[in-house]
């Protein structure tokens, strides 16, 4: 994928298919220790040992409109390009989280992208779900959360075109904000 | 950082999309469903959900639901793109990219005609 976004749209959708009522994404760049890594921590169905490591196989997939799973096997080709490595922890019943590890300088490593819009779209596209996003950059740190969202606008969703361009704009300042401290 | 002032704002989206959808009877929505699985997201399905959104918002129609699905198995045809009116049998667009997206907008959903060249036979 051209951009880490993207992966983590990947991954967001994973964890919403899982039946996920709670969903929490984190962002932590850490330039001094060259990191940049992304987890994504789910209240979902989970997967039982052996699924998990078999998960990262690029034949394995529990769907049946297709044969070969792809997502998770894609993270990991992309983070062990940049010497990195991802982490998967999932128990049945409880949840899942996967973590992707990226030498944030490697040259190979794709940027992180639009973020701003691929949470717009995601949280459009599930209606109840609470995604709760904590990105940190060296000290700084940003939180958001869906419910806090919700609260605010009662009947109205995150599919209203007026609160989908509201998410990415309000991100989209927040996230430059970070960068530049 | 002016976080507290940009959540303020929700209240006047809150009130503006109460306002509109009070105007329109709340009859059936047309629903809209993009596929969203990872050849989806390779596709482009991202930008192609961005243009609906965006058109849709153009356009003023908030009676309209899009939500995303899985793979359904056309991974090559991605994105895919499902349109479902009350009341019609639903129609699926292959390789819907942002610019298709908004056509799709303004002929199916608006007035009502299926882009037949851009549809595939589902079951
Ligand atoms: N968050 C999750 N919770 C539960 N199961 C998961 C999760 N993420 C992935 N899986 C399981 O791993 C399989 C492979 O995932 P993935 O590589 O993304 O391919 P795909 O989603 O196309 O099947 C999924 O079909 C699912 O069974
Ligand atoms: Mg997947």
């Amino acid at each position: 994928m051209r951009e880490l976004a993207l992966h983590i749209l990947d991954l967001l959708q994973n964890s919403a298919e899982a039946g996920a009522l709670r969903v929490e994404l984190g962002v932590e760049e850490d330039p001094e220790n060259d990191i940049l890594r992304i987890s994504v921590g789910d209240d979902g169905r989970g997967m039982d040992e052996a699924t998990v490591r078999r998960v990262l196989d690029p034949f394995y997939t529990t769907r049946k409109t297709r044969h070969v799973g792809l997502g998770l096997p894609l993270l990991a080709a992309a983070a062990r390009r940049c010497g990195g490595k991802v982490e998967i922890e999932s128990a049945p019943g409880v949840g899942t989280k996967v973590s992707a590890d990226f030498r944030r300088s490697n040259i190979d490593r794709a940027p992180l992208g639009d973020l701003p819009q691929t949470l717009a779209i995601f949280l459009a596209g599930h209606p109840g779900l609470r995604l709760v996003y904590r990105h940190r950059v060296g000290p700084r740190d940003l939180t958001f959360d869906s419910d806090e969202v919700s609260a605010r606008l009662g009947a109205v969703g995150f599919d209203h075109p007026l609160v989908a361009d509201w998410v990415k704009g309000y991100l989209s300042e927040g996230l430059l904000n970070l960068q530049k401290g | 950082m002016s976080h507290l002032k940009s959540l303020d704002e929700l209240e006047k989206i809150r009130q503006r999309a109460l306002q509109e959808t009070r105007v329109r009877q709340s009859g059936q929505k047309t629903q809209v469903v993009v596929g969203m699985g990872t050849c989806g997201i390779a596709a482009g399905a991202r930008e192609t959900m961005a243009a609906i959104l965006a058109e849709l918002g153009k356009r003023n129609l908030t009676e309209v639901m899009v939500t995303q699905t899985g793979c359904i198995g056309l991974c090559d045809r991605e994105p895919l793109v499902d349109v479902i009116k009350p009341g019609q049998a639903k129609v699926t667009y292959a390789r819907v990219d942002a610019e298709k997206a908004r056509m799709i907008v303004a002929q199916h959903i608006i007035n009502d005609q299926v882009i037949g060249e851009w549809a595939i036979a589902t079951r």
